[in-house]
């Protein structure tokens, strides 16, 4: 039988997402509490979580979290990584053992900077040199795979049910003003540490409650912008559309939520001629990068996030404000678990994104279409 | 030759019991198989001239007829069948290549019926098409790599021309001259009501069809027929045609007999003239001097339409496609060896090109993996004969797929392949006047209506099947077919999975 990373696998899940917007930091027992709520959304094949502001002391720094099956995987990944980088701090990352947790691999993390002069070889930027190493080493190095890959945020992933992912990996002792969490229903596999949420890309991590019906198609098309799809699991591809929309091409987060899941030609047919321009040519030039199939997602970048569902809503996704913190979850109940009367509360349409911004790095307010009564 | 060592190829059976005499199958068949005969008071038939068309059958009002095989045979023998040792005495006879039409024959396997599509159950919901909303429009054209947007989101990206079409068919070039003025109403009438396009062929653009324009696609052939500045203008875009599936590497003919005065001023030949089409364009001996040609069409349309490059499916296709690409193309139409034709020499027919199946997937593939894929669109044509062989077609790599064949015979074609003779009792493939109005032009478009209309329903059932309520998101999504009684390598390069796995 094929093992995942061999075949892709479909599953469910749970998600949930929290950020202060005034960029202040709180400890990762909040989003556990919350995640937890939605215990029966996962099956205990996979919990992860993303956090953005942990690791305040190396915040210029890339940080590597990296899961080795042995210690040649390690040795021939820290020879690759020392011959491009500069480390300025390595470590295992501490864990807790705990029973619920079993078979878990060698994890370790490493702050680094790209040398410079291999960096002036390639001719790539600094995060195009470090998102060609992630892939290098997943495609290479057998046993080795880089699961996180940005500067002063981190994604702990694991076999094994969220709020039992947060004990091992002690998640009670970082502080973040951005937490994601997933729960992993996956229907067909044992389970495998780098097939759990979120998926990272440098800055941009993503949960997923749902399956990309589209995915083939999007991991083709991003495989012409040199992308490489290593883990034949559907939500890989969200990461790497951002990536290349918001990053390489620099669209504007709302157009890109327009990508991902664009109107329907009959609504652009009736929209005045600029926003028709806009959106049909949106829609042309990007039609292979509209995920398609059930979805709500949270992608997480370094000064926000956005959550959103597919075009017909075919997964549940709540949102909520309350002062300076935006709450959003599949369930209504894993926020009320950790803000017990929200100011806001609301069930987003499909399509219309949550967007969550820093307050000092942008003044908009969360972006919402149409609020209904949850 | 005073010699004819041929025996009838069908044979009419005729109802005594039910036969009125009539005489519609007389009336009806142009091969003048029936006649009344005078002395015994009942119809005849002469089996030589049968070429079991069925419009006797279909006409006949008492149902009083029907056309069998015929069945006499050689001795069995599995080396030289009955095909074979028929057309050695035809040559024999003749000393002439064969002709034939409307497609090859041969029992080459057919591999969209080796695979079979994916369908959701509970961990992806299925979507129903008649509650959720379901996309199939598509857009035919060069696609830039990214937007680039002002500060106000004002779109800055000069958009490359697009072919809009709301279900992802077209249907395929068929010129005026190998079918009738009545097919080609039909089909244009049809293509505008649907929202899709159809194509000259190379016969030129009659005058009474441009005011279908928006909805048309003319050929600039080896021959050039009917080709000016005009003709290219009035339509929604040009398509460079190289080769065609039936007969890759070698040119046509329309004998002079079928150049009446109006095809004469559509092709813009005179009257009686036979039309030969080069096998080469005489200015195209590289792939430089199609991009030449490419841009020159561009200029003479002013970069506002969309110009393709039609090649038929042979072994290097994927290269080819490539050569293209960079020269410029905006779409590329490939053309499988199944394709139909209104004549062309049986052997190359039966023996020349690959199946599209094929071609489409290693294509998709080699652009792909260039990274120029999303630059440019594939149409693929040859032998499309139903709603789930497009289904197969996009998922291996195909944005819309032509259709002609299948338009023929929605139209009332019944694939007696004898296109070539001009005596289409149908009313389709041929320029004889008496027969060319048994074809109603208002009948015909609707029938091509209901038939694209129908697979549209039927697509969209598949896709909501595959919880995809958009066809770009099936395209090149190899991951909803999966294939049965492939061998492995054949799998590899349709790029799919065995069933199973």
């Amino acid at each position: 039988m094929l093992k995942e990373g061999q075949v892709r696998i479909p599953s469910g899940c749970a998600i949930s997402g929290m950020m202060d917007q005034t960029g202040a930091v709180f400890t990762g027992q909040k989003i556990a509490d919350s995640i937890a709520t939605m215990h029966d959304r996962s099956n205990g094949l996979g919990g992860g979580f993303a956090s953005y502001g942990i690791y305040p002391e190396f915040k210029d720094h890339y940080a590597f979290h990296i899961f080795y099956n042995d210690l040649q995987s390690r040795q021939e990944t820290e020879e690759y990584l020392k011959a491009n980088f500069v480390v300025a701090f390595e470590e295992k990352i501490p864990t807790r053992k705990i029973p619920q947790i079993t078979n878990a691999p060698l994890i370790y993390r490493y702050f680094a900077l790209p040398k410079l002069e291999k960096l002036n070889d390639t001719e790539l930027t600094d995060d195009d040199f470090i998102v060609k190493f992630v892939f290098d080493v997943n495609i290479k190095i057998k046993g080795a795979y880089i699961f996180s890959s940005g500067k002063n945020m981190g994604v702990f992933k694991a076999v094994g049910y969220p709020e039992d992912v947060a004990e091992f990996f002690k998640l009670e002792s970082y502080s973040g003003y951005i937490w994601t969490a997933h729960g992993r229903f996956p229907t067909n596999t044992p389970g495998w540490w780098g097939g759990a949420h979120p998926f990272n890309l440098l800055n941009i991590s993503v949960v997923h409650n749902g399956e990309l019906s589209s995915y083939d198609t999007n991991r083709k098309y991003l495989e012409e912008f040199g992308y490489v799809c290593t883990l034949q699991t559907d939500t890989e591809v969200v990461a790497y559309i951002f990536d290349l929309l918001l990053r390489k091409q620099k669209l504007p987060i709302n157009l890109v939520c327009k990508v991902i899941a664009s109107p329907l030609w009959d609504q652009i047919d009736r929209m005045s001629p600029k926003e028709k321009a806009l959106y049909s040519s949106l829609k042309i030039i990007y039609s292979k990068a509209l995920l398609n199939g059930p979805f709500s997602i949270i992608v997480t970048f370094e000064d926000g996030f956005v959550a959103i569902n597919d075009r017909i809503k075919l997964r549940p996704l709540t949102a909520a404000q309350n002062g300076d913190m935006i709450y959003v979850a599949s369930e209504e109940s894993a926020i009320r678990e950790v803000c017990k009367n929200p100011e806001k509360i609301w069930i987003p349409r499909g399509g219309e994104p949550v967007v969550a911004k820093l307050k000092q790095t942008n003044t908009n307010e969360i972006y919402e279409s149409k609020e209904v009564t949850a | 030759m005073s010699l004819n060592y041929l025996t009838p190829e069908f044979k009419v059976i005729r109802d005594y019991d039910l036969c009125i005499n009539c005489k519609v199958c007389m009336r009806q068949c142009a091969n003048e198989v029936h006649s009344y005969d005078e002395q015994l008071y009942k119809m005849v038939a002469d089996d030589f001239k049968c070429v079991n068309c069925q419009r006797c059958v279909v006409m006949c009002p008492t149902h009083a007829l029907t056309i069998i095989n015929h069945p006499q045979d050689f001795r069995q023998h599995a080396n030289w069948s009955y095909d074979t040792i028929r057309d050695i005495y035809r040559q024999a006879e003749t000393g002439a290549v064969l002709l034939t039409a409307m497609g090859n024959d041969k029992p080459y396997p057919i591999y969209w019926d080796k695979m079979v599509v994916n369908a959701s159950q509970v961990t992806n919901p299925s979507i129903d098409p008649l509650r959720e909303p379901m996309e199939l429009r598509v857009y035919i054209g060069r696609k830039p790599d990214k937007i680039e947007l002002d500060e106000n989101l004002n779109v800055k990206t000069q958009m490359p021309p697009q072919l809009k079409l709301e279900v992802p068919i077209l249907f395929s070039a068929m010129s005026y001259g190998s079918i009738s003025y009545n097919a080609h109403a039909s089909l244009s009438r049809a293509a505008e009501k649907l929202g899709i396009c159809y194509n000259t062929g190379e016969g030129g653009l009659h005058k009474d069809f441009r005011k279908y324009g928006k909805n048309t696609i003319v050929q600039v052939a080896s021959g050039r027929f009917g080709v000016n500045r005009e003709y290219l203008n009035t339509a929604a875009a040009v398509e460079i045609k190289i080769g065609q599936g039936a007969k890759p590497g070698i040119g046509g003919h329309l004998p002079g007999e079928k150049v009446s005065e109006d095809v004469s001023e559509t092709r813009m030949i005179p009257v009686g003239s036979d039309a030969i089409s080069p096998a080469p364009h005489h200015d195209i001996y590289s792939i430089e001097d199609l991009s030449q040609l490419i841009f020159s069409l561009k200029e003479a349309t002013d970069y506002k339409k969309p110009v393709g490059v039609k090649i038929a499916a042979v072994n290097n296709v994927a290269a080819i496609a490539s050569g293209i690409a960079r020269a410029g193309a905006d779409y590329i139409a490939i053309d499988g060896f199944r394709g139909g034709t209104g004549a062309a020499p049986k052997r190359i027919r039966d023996n020349v090109g690959i199946p599209i199946e094929f071609a489409i997937a290693s294509v998709d593939s080699r652009l792909r993996s260039e990274g120029i894929r999303h630059t440019v669109s594939l149409i693929a044509s040859g032998s499309i004969r139903n709603s789930a062989d497009i289904i197969k077609a996009i998922a291996l790599g195909a944005d819309a797929v032509y259709i002609g064949s299948a338009a023929l015979i929605a139209l009332g074609c019944h694939m007696c392949q004898k296109c070539n003779t001009g005596k289409c009792n149908w009313g389709i493939a041929t320029q004889d006047p008496y027969l060319v109005k048994r074809l109603n032009p208002e009948i015909g478009y609707k029938r091509l209506v209901n038939l694209v209309t129908a697979w549209g329903h039927e697509i969209k059932e598949m896709l909501g099947g595959m919880g995809i309520n958009d066809i770009e998101s099936l395209k090149g999504n190899r991951l909803m077919l999966r294939g049965i009684g492939m061998t492995q390598k054949e799998l590899d390069i349709l790029g799919i999975l065995a069933a199973g796995e």
